[in-house]
Protein backbone atom coordinates (compact mmCIF):
# COMPACT_ATOMS: atom_id res chain seq x y z
CA UNK A 1 0.00 0.00 0.00
CA UNK A 2 1.47 3.75 -1.28
CA UNK A 3 3.02 5.41 1.75
CA UNK A 4 3.29 2.51 4.14
CA UNK A 5 5.27 -0.23 2.35
CA UNK A 6 8.35 2.41 1.65
CA UNK A 7 8.22 3.05 5.60
CA UNK A 8 8.47 -0.71 6.07
CA UNK A 9 12.07 -1.05 4.43
CA UNK A 10 14.13 -3.20 5.71
CA UNK A 11 17.80 -2.34 4.28
CA UNK A 12 16.52 1.37 5.30
CA UNK A 13 15.36 0.38 8.81
CA UNK A 14 18.78 -1.24 9.41
CA UNK A 15 20.60 2.09 8.55
CA UNK A 16 18.70 3.84 11.15
CA UNK A 17 19.47 1.36 13.93
CA UNK A 18 23.03 1.52 12.91
CA UNK A 19 22.65 5.08 13.18
CA UNK A 20 21.09 5.23 17.11
CA UNK A 21 24.26 3.13 17.65
CA UNK A 22 26.63 4.99 16.32
CA UNK A 23 25.53 8.69 17.94
CA UNK A 24 24.67 6.96 21.17
CA UNK A 25 27.40 7.93 23.82
CA UNK A 26 24.59 6.85 27.11
CA UNK A 27 21.42 5.11 28.73
CA UNK A 28 18.41 7.37 27.72
CA UNK A 29 15.12 6.18 28.46
CA UNK A 30 11.88 7.31 25.78
CA UNK A 31 8.36 7.12 26.11
CA UNK A 32 6.21 6.51 22.73
CA UNK A 33 2.87 8.05 23.57
CA UNK A 34 0.73 5.76 21.59
CA UNK A 35 -0.37 2.48 21.92
CA UNK A 36 -0.15 1.83 18.42
CA UNK A 37 3.44 2.93 18.10
CA UNK A 38 4.16 0.53 20.96
CA UNK A 39 2.32 -1.94 18.91
CA UNK A 40 4.98 -1.40 15.67
CA UNK A 41 8.15 -1.01 18.53
CA UNK A 42 7.05 -4.96 19.90
CA UNK A 43 6.20 -6.63 16.87
CA UNK A 44 9.32 -5.70 14.69
CA UNK A 45 11.43 -6.11 17.93
CA UNK A 46 12.12 -2.19 17.30
CA UNK A 47 13.08 -1.90 21.18
CA UNK A 48 14.92 -4.81 21.56
CA UNK A 49 17.48 -3.88 18.92
CA UNK A 50 18.07 -0.72 20.54
CA UNK A 51 21.65 0.24 22.23
CA UNK A 52 22.03 -1.60 25.87
CA UNK A 53 20.54 0.89 28.15
CA UNK A 54 18.04 3.08 25.51
CA UNK A 55 15.12 1.95 26.87
CA UNK A 56 11.38 2.79 25.01
CA UNK A 57 8.85 3.00 28.08
CA UNK A 58 5.04 2.59 26.84
CA UNK A 59 3.08 5.16 27.22
CA UNK A 60 -1.03 5.42 28.33
CA UNK A 61 -2.16 6.16 24.87
CA UNK A 62 -4.79 3.48 24.56
CA UNK A 63 -7.73 5.03 24.77
CA UNK A 64 -9.90 1.84 25.77
CA UNK A 65 -7.27 0.64 28.38
CA UNK A 66 -7.49 4.42 29.82
CA UNK A 67 -11.72 4.44 29.88
CA UNK A 68 -12.74 4.64 33.33
CA UNK A 69 -14.18 1.39 34.75
CA UNK A 70 -17.16 3.56 36.03
CA UNK A 71 -17.77 4.57 32.20
CA UNK A 72 -17.93 1.04 30.88
CA UNK A 73 -19.99 0.03 33.61
CA UNK A 74 -22.28 2.84 32.76
CA UNK A 75 -22.32 1.72 29.18
CA UNK A 76 -23.17 -1.73 30.46
CA UNK A 77 -25.85 -0.80 32.39
CA UNK A 78 -27.21 1.29 29.39
CA UNK A 79 -26.59 -1.58 26.85
CA UNK A 80 -29.05 -3.81 28.86
CA UNK A 81 -31.48 -1.47 28.65
CA UNK A 82 -33.93 -3.25 25.94
CA UNK A 83 -35.25 0.05 24.65
CA UNK A 84 -31.36 0.72 24.01
CA UNK A 85 -29.30 -0.13 20.51
CA UNK A 86 -25.82 0.32 22.15
CA UNK A 87 -23.05 1.71 19.55
CA UNK A 88 -19.43 1.05 19.81
CA UNK A 89 -15.98 1.14 18.19
CA UNK A 90 -15.11 -2.56 18.20
CA UNK A 91 -11.95 -2.23 20.43
CA UNK A 92 -14.60 -1.52 23.35
CA UNK A 93 -16.85 -4.55 23.72
CA UNK A 94 -14.24 -7.01 25.16
CA UNK A 95 -13.01 -4.73 27.83
CA UNK A 96 -14.10 -6.32 31.22
CA UNK A 97 -16.50 -3.65 32.95
CA UNK A 98 -16.38 -4.87 37.10
CA UNK A 99 -18.64 -7.90 36.43
CA UNK A 100 -18.84 -8.57 32.66
CA UNK A 101 -18.50 -6.94 29.40
CA UNK A 102 -20.46 -5.53 26.00
CA UNK A 103 -19.82 -8.82 24.30
CA UNK A 104 -21.38 -10.93 26.76
CA UNK A 105 -24.31 -8.48 26.93
CA UNK A 106 -24.57 -9.10 23.44
CA UNK A 107 -24.60 -12.82 23.98
CA UNK A 108 -27.21 -12.43 26.26
CA UNK A 109 -29.34 -10.24 23.75
CA UNK A 110 -28.31 -6.73 24.50
CA UNK A 111 -28.66 -4.80 21.19
CA UNK A 112 -25.13 -4.01 21.02
CA UNK A 113 -23.55 -3.31 17.53
CA UNK A 114 -19.94 -2.31 16.47
CA UNK A 115 -19.91 0.70 14.20
CA UNK A 116 -16.76 1.72 12.08
CA UNK A 117 -17.65 5.44 12.22
CA UNK A 118 -19.71 7.31 14.46
CA UNK A 119 -21.83 8.66 11.43
CA UNK A 120 -22.74 4.71 10.48
CA UNK A 121 -24.23 5.15 14.49
CA UNK A 122 -26.20 7.87 13.49
CA UNK A 123 -27.54 6.30 10.44
CA UNK A 124 -28.59 3.63 12.66
CA UNK A 125 -30.54 6.52 15.01
CA UNK A 126 -32.20 7.74 12.20
CA UNK A 127 -33.23 4.22 10.27
CA UNK A 128 -34.48 3.44 14.06
CA UNK A 129 -36.58 6.52 15.61
CA UNK A 130 -38.22 4.03 17.76
CA UNK A 131 -35.28 3.38 19.64
CA UNK A 132 -33.13 5.32 21.83
CA UNK A 133 -29.25 5.03 20.02
CA UNK A 134 -26.49 5.77 22.23
CA UNK A 135 -22.78 5.98 20.92
CA UNK A 136 -19.53 5.33 23.11
CA UNK A 137 -17.45 7.97 22.20
CA UNK A 138 -14.49 7.28 23.67
CA UNK A 139 -11.07 8.30 22.06
CA UNK A 140 -8.01 10.67 22.05
CA UNK A 141 -7.87 13.72 20.32
CA UNK A 142 -7.53 11.99 17.21
CA UNK A 143 -10.91 10.48 17.72
CA UNK A 144 -12.76 13.95 18.69
CA UNK A 145 -13.28 15.63 15.48
CA UNK A 146 -15.24 12.53 14.26
CA UNK A 147 -17.26 11.85 17.69
CA UNK A 148 -18.30 15.98 17.76
CA UNK A 149 -19.30 15.70 14.32
CA UNK A 150 -21.92 12.62 14.71
CA UNK A 151 -23.28 14.89 18.14
CA UNK A 152 -23.14 18.32 15.58
CA UNK A 153 -25.34 16.21 12.70
CA UNK A 154 -27.36 14.82 15.71
CA UNK A 155 -28.66 18.33 16.30
CA UNK A 156 -28.79 19.81 12.67
CA UNK A 157 -31.15 16.88 12.40
CA UNK A 158 -33.08 17.12 15.36
CA UNK A 159 -32.61 13.38 16.41
CA UNK A 160 -34.09 12.88 20.20
CA UNK A 161 -33.21 9.54 20.12
CA UNK A 162 -29.38 9.87 19.53
CA UNK A 163 -27.09 9.93 22.73
CA UNK A 164 -23.36 9.69 23.61
CA UNK A 165 -21.74 8.20 26.26
CA UNK A 166 -18.47 10.49 26.13
CA UNK A 167 -15.00 9.47 27.50
CA UNK A 168 -12.81 11.42 26.16
CA UNK A 169 -8.83 12.29 26.82
CA UNK A 170 -5.47 14.58 26.26
CA UNK A 171 -2.73 13.95 25.41
CA UNK A 172 -0.50 17.35 26.92
CA UNK A 173 -1.69 16.65 30.16
CA UNK A 174 -1.32 12.99 30.75
CA UNK A 175 2.49 13.72 29.31
CA UNK A 176 2.58 16.74 32.04
CA UNK A 177 0.99 14.39 35.07
CA UNK A 178 3.89 11.74 33.86
CA UNK A 179 6.66 14.56 34.21
CA UNK A 180 5.62 15.93 37.46
CA UNK A 181 5.64 12.17 38.69
CA UNK A 182 8.65 11.90 41.49
CA UNK A 183 9.63 7.96 40.04
CA UNK A 184 9.26 9.97 36.27
CA UNK A 185 11.98 8.48 34.08
CA UNK A 186 11.22 10.05 30.88
CA UNK A 187 13.67 11.89 29.04
CA UNK A 188 12.29 12.07 26.09
CA UNK A 189 8.85 11.71 24.43
CA UNK A 190 7.94 10.00 20.77
CA UNK A 191 4.24 12.07 20.59
CA UNK A 192 1.54 10.69 18.87
CA UNK A 193 2.01 11.42 14.79
CA UNK A 194 -2.23 11.62 14.55
CA UNK A 195 -3.27 13.49 17.80
CA UNK A 196 -0.95 16.24 16.05
CA UNK A 197 -2.42 15.64 12.78
CA UNK A 198 -5.53 16.87 14.47
CA UNK A 199 -3.80 19.33 17.58
CA UNK A 200 -0.66 20.59 15.78
CA UNK A 201 2.03 20.78 18.42
CA UNK A 202 2.39 24.68 19.72
CA UNK A 203 0.68 22.94 22.75
CA UNK A 204 3.76 20.54 23.51
CA UNK A 205 6.26 23.37 22.86
CA UNK A 206 5.71 24.60 26.42
CA UNK A 207 6.16 21.62 28.00
CA UNK A 208 9.68 20.66 26.16
CA UNK A 209 10.38 23.70 27.41
CA UNK A 210 9.66 23.61 31.13
CA UNK A 211 10.44 20.19 31.66
CA UNK A 212 13.46 20.55 29.35
CA UNK A 213 12.29 17.21 27.35
CA UNK A 214 12.91 16.35 23.93
CA UNK A 215 9.61 15.78 22.23
CA UNK A 216 9.56 14.85 18.29
CA UNK A 217 5.96 14.06 16.83
CA UNK A 218 6.34 10.68 14.74
CA UNK A 219 4.68 8.45 12.74
CA UNK A 220 2.99 4.74 13.11
CA UNK A 221 5.37 2.79 10.54
CA UNK A 222 8.58 1.14 11.59
CA UNK A 223 11.00 3.81 9.78
CA UNK A 224 8.80 6.40 11.13
CA UNK A 225 9.54 5.04 14.97
CA UNK A 226 13.04 4.61 14.21
CA UNK A 227 14.19 7.99 12.60
CA UNK A 228 11.44 9.71 15.65
CA UNK A 229 14.28 7.51 17.98
CA UNK A 230 17.04 8.71 16.58
CA UNK A 231 15.98 12.83 16.52
CA UNK A 232 15.10 12.15 20.61
CA UNK A 233 18.22 10.42 21.07
CA UNK A 234 20.15 13.00 18.80
CA UNK A 235 18.12 16.02 21.03
CA UNK A 236 18.90 14.15 24.29
CA UNK A 237 23.13 13.75 23.20
CA UNK A 238 23.29 17.53 22.44
CA UNK A 239 21.48 18.52 25.26
CA UNK A 240 18.33 19.98 23.49
CA UNK A 241 15.10 19.61 24.34
CA UNK A 242 12.34 21.48 21.76
CA UNK A 243 9.30 20.22 19.73
CA UNK A 244 10.53 18.29 16.23
CA UNK A 245 8.11 16.93 13.83
CA UNK A 246 9.69 13.06 12.43
CA UNK A 247 6.21 12.94 10.48
CA UNK A 248 5.65 16.18 8.29
CA UNK A 249 3.69 14.26 5.69
CA UNK A 250 0.82 14.29 7.75
CA UNK A 251 1.40 17.04 10.31
CA UNK A 252 1.46 20.51 10.64
CA UNK A 253 2.36 22.76 13.50
CA UNK A 254 -1.17 24.13 13.56
CA UNK A 255 -2.81 20.97 13.12
CA UNK A 256 -6.48 20.53 11.22
CA UNK A 257 -7.73 23.83 12.54
CA UNK A 258 -11.57 22.75 10.96
CA UNK A 259 -11.47 19.74 13.26
CA UNK A 260 -10.47 21.86 15.79
CA UNK A 261 -13.37 24.40 15.59
CA UNK A 262 -15.59 21.52 15.48
CA UNK A 263 -14.53 19.85 18.28
CA UNK A 264 -14.32 23.17 20.31
CA UNK A 265 -17.65 24.07 19.49
CA UNK A 266 -19.25 20.50 20.68
CA UNK A 267 -17.10 20.02 23.58
CA UNK A 268 -15.55 21.84 26.49
CA UNK A 269 -12.11 20.76 28.48
CA UNK A 270 -12.75 19.70 31.71
CA UNK A 271 -11.55 16.73 34.45
CA UNK A 272 -11.15 12.92 33.45
CA UNK A 273 -10.54 10.06 35.66
CA UNK A 274 -8.30 7.70 33.69
CA UNK A 275 -8.33 3.85 33.82
CA UNK A 276 -5.42 3.10 36.29
CA UNK A 277 -3.83 6.69 36.10
CA UNK A 278 -6.43 8.40 38.81
CA UNK A 279 -8.05 11.74 38.15
CA UNK A 280 -6.47 14.56 35.88
CA UNK A 281 -7.35 18.20 35.74
CA UNK A 282 -8.13 19.84 32.45
CA UNK A 283 -7.40 16.27 30.55
CA UNK A 284 -10.88 15.42 28.78
CA UNK A 285 -13.80 16.76 26.73
CA UNK A 286 -17.03 17.03 27.85
CA UNK A 287 -20.31 18.27 26.07
CA UNK A 288 -20.87 21.77 26.20
CA UNK A 289 -24.34 22.78 27.61
CA UNK A 290 -25.76 23.33 24.41
CA UNK A 291 -24.89 19.29 23.59
CA UNK A 292 -26.18 18.73 27.26
CA UNK A 293 -29.41 16.96 26.11
CA UNK A 294 -27.43 14.35 23.89
CA UNK A 295 -25.77 13.46 27.20
CA UNK A 296 -25.96 9.73 27.72
CA UNK A 297 -25.44 9.92 31.28
CA UNK A 298 -28.16 12.44 31.89
CA UNK A 299 -30.75 10.72 29.62
CA UNK A 300 -30.53 7.45 31.12
CA UNK A 301 -30.70 7.12 35.14
CA UNK A 302 -27.76 4.01 35.65
CA UNK A 303 -28.08 4.19 39.38
CA UNK A 304 -25.11 4.03 41.88
CA UNK A 305 -21.89 2.38 39.98
CA UNK A 306 -19.90 0.75 42.44
CA UNK A 307 -16.96 -0.31 40.49
CA UNK A 308 -14.44 -3.82 40.76
CA UNK A 309 -10.98 -4.04 39.39
CA UNK A 310 -9.52 -7.90 39.36
CA UNK A 311 -6.96 -8.11 42.13
CA UNK A 312 -4.71 -9.44 40.14
CA UNK A 313 -4.17 -7.31 37.16
CA UNK A 314 -1.38 -4.30 37.38
CA UNK A 315 -2.67 -2.35 34.41
CA UNK A 316 -2.13 0.95 36.10
CA UNK A 317 1.37 0.19 36.87
CA UNK A 318 1.83 -0.60 33.27
CA UNK A 319 0.09 2.45 31.81
CA UNK A 320 2.07 4.50 33.90
CA UNK A 321 5.22 2.60 32.48
CA UNK A 322 6.41 1.66 36.35
CA UNK A 323 6.19 -1.61 35.12
CA UNK A 324 6.24 -3.83 31.91
CA UNK A 325 3.31 -7.01 31.47
CA UNK A 326 6.41 -9.20 32.02
CA UNK A 327 6.29 -7.60 35.84
CA UNK A 328 2.99 -9.09 35.89
CA UNK A 329 2.16 -12.54 37.67
CA UNK A 330 -1.25 -13.01 35.79
CA UNK A 331 0.27 -12.26 32.23
CA UNK A 332 -0.01 -14.98 30.04
CA UNK A 333 -1.40 -17.05 32.86
CA UNK A 334 -4.43 -16.27 34.57
CA UNK A 335 -4.93 -13.29 31.57
CA UNK A 336 -4.50 -13.71 28.11
CA UNK A 337 -6.60 -12.06 24.73
CA UNK A 338 -9.54 -14.81 24.83
CA UNK A 339 -10.10 -13.93 28.48
CA UNK A 340 -8.42 -10.76 29.57
CA UNK A 341 -8.37 -9.38 33.22
CA UNK A 342 -7.29 -6.09 32.09
CA UNK A 343 -8.34 -3.63 29.08
CA UNK A 344 -4.39 -3.46 27.71
CA UNK A 345 -4.88 -7.60 27.33
CA UNK A 346 -8.08 -6.53 24.78
CA UNK A 347 -6.83 -3.29 22.84
CA UNK A 348 -5.18 -3.99 19.72
CA UNK A 349 -3.57 -0.76 21.40
CA UNK A 350 -2.44 -1.80 24.86
CA UNK A 351 0.37 -2.99 26.00
CA UNK A 352 0.15 -6.40 27.46
CA UNK A 353 -1.85 -7.47 24.08
CA UNK A 354 1.30 -5.65 21.89
CA UNK A 355 3.78 -8.31 24.36
CA UNK A 356 1.40 -11.10 24.07
CA UNK A 357 0.98 -10.93 20.04
CA UNK A 358 4.75 -10.93 19.77
CA UNK A 359 4.86 -13.69 22.02
CA UNK A 360 7.30 -11.99 24.81
CA UNK A 361 7.44 -13.95 27.82
CA UNK A 362 5.89 -16.90 27.03
CA UNK A 363 6.63 -20.14 26.21
CA UNK A 364 6.40 -20.15 22.58
CA UNK A 365 6.36 -17.18 20.40
CA UNK A 366 2.96 -16.42 18.58
CA UNK A 367 4.57 -14.07 16.07
CA UNK A 368 7.57 -13.45 14.38
CA UNK A 369 9.04 -9.82 13.69
CA UNK A 370 9.13 -8.54 10.25
CA UNK A 371 12.99 -8.19 9.99
CA UNK A 372 15.69 -8.95 12.61
CA UNK A 373 17.21 -5.85 13.60
CA UNK A 374 19.62 -7.49 16.03
CA UNK A 375 21.53 -8.81 12.82
CA UNK A 376 22.54 -5.39 11.80
CA UNK A 377 26.03 -4.33 10.69
CA UNK A 378 27.97 -2.27 13.41
CA UNK B 1 -7.66 2.91 17.88
CA UNK B 2 -5.50 5.78 16.52
CA UNK B 3 -4.75 4.55 13.61
CA UNK B 4 -4.98 6.63 10.46
CA UNK B 5 -4.56 5.15 7.18
CA UNK B 6 -3.24 6.58 3.78
CA UNK B 7 -5.54 6.37 0.88
CA UNK B 8 -6.03 7.93 -2.02
CA UNK B 9 -9.74 9.84 -2.84
CA UNK B 10 -10.80 8.32 -6.45
CA UNK B 11 -14.10 10.15 -5.93
CA UNK B 12 -15.84 13.20 -4.24
CA UNK B 13 -19.89 12.97 -4.01
CA UNK B 14 -20.93 16.41 -2.81
CA UNK B 15 -24.46 17.20 -2.29
CA UNK B 16 -25.13 15.38 1.04
CA UNK B 17 -25.40 17.64 4.09
CA UNK B 18 -21.30 16.37 4.72
CA UNK B 19 -18.53 16.41 1.59
CA UNK B 20 -17.71 12.37 1.20
CA UNK B 21 -15.09 10.72 -0.51
CA UNK B 22 -14.66 7.55 -2.15
CA UNK B 23 -10.93 6.24 -0.61
CA UNK B 24 -8.76 3.69 -2.16
CA UNK B 25 -6.83 1.78 0.55
CA UNK B 26 -4.52 -0.46 -1.42
CA UNK B 27 -7.25 -2.06 -3.18
CA UNK B 28 -9.86 -1.82 -0.72
CA UNK B 29 -12.25 0.92 -1.01
CA UNK B 30 -14.37 3.06 1.40
CA UNK B 31 -16.14 5.97 2.04
CA UNK B 32 -14.83 8.39 3.67
CA UNK B 33 -15.79 12.02 5.45
CA UNK B 34 -13.83 15.11 3.95
CA UNK B 35 -15.73 17.59 6.30
CA UNK B 36 -12.36 18.75 7.41
CA UNK B 37 -9.79 18.44 4.36
CA UNK B 38 -12.57 20.77 2.46
CA UNK B 39 -9.42 21.44 -0.08
CA UNK B 40 -8.42 18.06 -1.12
CA UNK B 41 -8.99 17.05 -4.47
CA UNK B 42 -9.15 13.85 -6.52
CA UNK B 43 -6.23 11.83 -7.11
CA UNK B 44 -4.62 12.91 -3.31
CA UNK B 45 -3.81 11.17 -0.56
CA UNK B 46 -5.73 11.41 2.72
CA UNK B 47 -5.14 10.10 6.26
CA UNK B 48 -8.22 8.69 7.15
CA UNK B 49 -9.64 7.67 11.05
CA UNK B 50 -12.73 6.06 11.51
CA UNK B 51 -14.79 7.53 8.70
CA UNK B 52 -13.13 11.14 8.51
CA UNK B 53 -9.80 12.59 6.92
CA UNK B 54 -7.93 13.89 9.44
CA UNK B 55 -5.09 15.17 7.51
CA UNK B 56 -3.95 15.67 3.65
CA UNK B 57 -0.39 13.32 3.31
CA UNK B 58 1.79 15.78 1.86
CA UNK B 59 3.54 14.05 -1.16
CA UNK B 60 6.45 16.21 -1.45
CA UNK B 61 7.48 15.82 2.34
CA UNK B 62 6.59 12.00 2.24
CA UNK B 63 9.24 11.61 -0.43
CA UNK B 64 11.66 14.05 1.15
CA UNK B 65 11.68 11.80 4.18
CA UNK B 66 12.22 8.63 1.93
CA UNK B 67 14.93 10.01 0.20
CA UNK B 68 16.41 11.41 3.44
CA UNK B 69 16.56 8.02 4.96
CA UNK B 70 17.49 6.44 1.65
CA UNK B 71 20.54 8.87 1.57
CA UNK B 72 21.64 7.29 5.25
CA UNK B 73 24.93 6.34 4.47
CA UNK B 74 25.85 10.02 2.75
CA UNK B 75 24.44 11.60 5.80
CA UNK B 76 26.42 9.20 8.36
CA UNK B 77 29.47 9.78 5.76
CA UNK B 78 28.97 13.76 5.83
CA UNK B 79 28.45 14.01 10.28
CA UNK B 80 31.63 11.99 10.16
CA UNK B 81 33.63 14.59 8.24
CA UNK B 82 31.85 17.24 9.84
CA UNK B 83 32.95 15.36 13.04
CA UNK B 84 36.47 16.26 12.14
CA UNK B 85 38.65 18.88 13.35
CA UNK B 86 38.58 22.33 11.32
CA UNK B 87 42.06 22.77 10.39
CA UNK B 88 42.03 19.21 9.07
CA UNK B 89 40.25 19.98 6.11
CA UNK B 90 41.22 23.37 5.93
CA UNK B 91 44.87 21.97 5.58
CA UNK B 92 43.13 20.40 2.57
CA UNK B 93 41.58 23.57 0.99
CA UNK B 94 44.91 25.85 1.56
CA UNK B 95 46.39 26.38 -1.90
Amino acid sequence: MKYVDEYRDSLVARKLVAEIHRITTRPWALMEVCGGQTHTLVKQGIDEALPAGVRMIHGPGCPVCVTPLEQIDKALAIAARPDVIFTSYGDMLRVPGSSTDLLSLKARGADVRIVYSPLDALKIAVANQDRQVVFFAIGFETTAPANAMAVSRAAALGLDNFAVLVSHVLVPPAMTAILESPTCQVQAFLAAGHVCAVMGWTEYEPIAERYHVPIVVTGFEPLDLLEGILMAIRQLEEGRAVVENQYARAVTRGGNLAAQETVLRVFEVGERTWRGIGTIPASGYHLRPEFAKFDAEARFDVGDIHTREHPACIAGEILQGTKTPLDCTAYGVLCNPQKPLGAPMVSAEGVCSAYHAAGRGLAAPTAFPLYDLAKVDR
Amino acid sequence: MCLGIPGKVIEIRDGGPLRMALVDFGGARKEACLAYVPEVQVGEYVIVHVGFAISRLDEEEALRTLEMLRTLDELMVQQELGAMPADADAGVAAP
